[in-house]
């Protein structure tokens, strides 16, 4: 790791309380450029509230969080988001738009000329695996993992350095996952961009992270990465690493019994 | 048959009485859009208003049409003419609709949908014209739709009150104990609901998000 560099986003003693319910508590984390962050944890854990809280979907009760060395809370909050792309479990493509306009919303509001938002749509739809007819759908004459793949050009939209991840592959059927998930690591492998990735799935986060980051009751355990983690003799993240090999395990037994 | 002989006979006066209805429900139906929509928009932003703001279109709904004309009446510069005062409460009573539709419209937006607008950098404005009302614009024309057959029916009663209309017809054909007199006046506002309901309904369906 680059000690001397300023890290893309830095969470600074942050704590998030939400109608007298603590959620995050003394959270500090600092996501370096161009690597995969995952983080891991149950439901409730602090991962999505931890997410909201880059681009300022929600805002820190105490502590702040950097954003290429600014703390998020001064200016504007607009240009903020826009120079983040944000991907949702839902997806939220917006279902009176077809698939280009879509895509190309962020940029033609940032005031791109008519061509070039369209000639950034079709490279987008390339990006992602997309062919170029799809363009003039509308979302819901889509397939699940295709909605999701267009969730992910719209996010790549108007080129941001970041980008956040929701469980994004969560709601995807098993084979489908697996793809987007291959696509996404040849994708990053070219792209570089700077990802914060959400998942309860220790093998989405092994496979996609460059570190793990372990959340539990609001509060960060642990920060590994992916072959240290499934070494780690922290009780959690053992625990973790059992979950999901004893479910491999039994699932191959009964495979074979 | 001798109720269309007599319109066809009074035609013109038919007609005459369908324009003054046609202007009461228009003028009225057009304030109430321009009332409640923004309203019904605030409330869905901000459930704190939502219970008083619904509550109070409520209670104007339960006033007796013709109790409310009365109530009016001696109210100065409205008073002063009869049709100001049909239009401010023909106006009153199509709020309702208006005001719950748009409510209902602009929640019953998928969450995520708005939560991806936000996330990616709309502003709040942009969120609610190119996301919010588009997406909520045929469940707030159904409104529309309900205020103006509502109304329709109601402007008959304004007649009471000399603000014209077809009501003039029906309370003539009353005092005469006349049918024909009566059906002059009901059936024009009948097809006048109609024509309306059947408008309204196309454009709710031409509007229509996928």
């Amino acid at each position: 790791m680059h000690a001397a560099s300023i890290p893309v986003i830095e969470f600074r003693d942050v704590s998030y309380n939400v109608a007298g319910t603590q959620v995050l508590s003394g959270f500090n984390l600092q996501v370096q450029s161009g690597e995969t962050l995952v983080l891991l944890g149950r439901s409730g854990s602090g991962k999505t509230t931890s997410l909201k809280l880059v681009n300022r979907l929600l805002s820190p009760t105490s502590g702040e969080i950097c954003v290429k060395g600014v703390s998020n809370g001064q200016g504007d909050v607009i240009r903020l988001r826009r120079s983040i792309g944000y991907v949702i479990q839902d997806v939220g493509l917006f279902p009176h738009f077809t698939v280009a306009r879509n895509i190309g919303l962020v940029p033609k509001i940032e005031g791109w000329s008519a061509d070039r938002v369209r000639a950034r749509t079709e490279e987008l739809l390339q990006t992602v695996g997309l062919s170029a007819e799809i363009a003039s759908r509308y979302p819901h004459q889509l397939s699940g993992g295709q909605r999701q793949r267009v969730g992910v050009a719209r996010a790549l939209a108007a080129n941001p350095e970041i980008l956040l991840m929701d469980e994004p592959f969560g709601a995807l059927d098993p084979l489908t996952r697996d793809e987007l998930q291959r696509e996404f690591l040849l994708l990053q492998q070219r792209l570089h961009k700077t990802v914060v990735f959400v998942t309860h799935d220790l093998r989405e986060a092994v496979r996609l992270g460059s570190r793990i980051a372990l959340m539990e009751a609001g509060r960060l355990v642990t920060v590994l990465a992916p072959k240290e983690f499934l070494r780690s003799a922290d009780p959690l993240a053992s625990a973790y690493v059992r979950a999901f090999g004893e479910g491999l395990e039994s699932a191959a037994n009964r495979g074979t019994a | 048959m001798n109720v269309f002989r007599f319109i066809w006979h009074n035609h013109v006066q038919v007609l005459e009485l369908t324009l003054e209805h046609l202007r009461l429900v228009g003028l009225s139906t057009l304030l109430a859009m321009v009332i409640g929509i923004p309203l019904g928009i605030v409330i869905a932003h901000r459930p704190r208003f939502n219970k008083p703001v619904l509550a109070s279109a409520n209670i104007i709904q339960t006033i007796p049409s013709l109790a409310l004309f009365g109530f009016l009446l001696p109210v100065p510069w409205l008073g002063e003419r009869s049709d100001r005062l049909a239009i401010l409460a023909l106006t009153l009573y199509a709020l309702l609709p208006i005001i719950r539709n748009t409510y209902t419209g602009i929640r019953g937006v998928d969450p995520a949908v708005v939560e991806a607008g936000r996330g990616m950098g709309l502003t709040e404005s942009q969120l609610l014209f190119q996301v919010e009302l588009p997406l909520a614009v045929s469940v707030i024309l159904s409104g529309v739709r309900v205020a103006i057959v509502i109304s329709v029916g109601l402007a008959t009663i304004a007649a009471a009150i000399g603000a014209g209309g077809l009501g003039e017809f029906i309370f003539r054909g009353l005092a005469m104990v006349d049918d024909r007199v009566i059906l002059a006046g009901a059936i024009p506002a009948a097809i006048l609901a109609l024509v309306a309901d059947f408008g309204v309904g196309w454009l709710e369906r031409r509007l229509q998000p996928r």
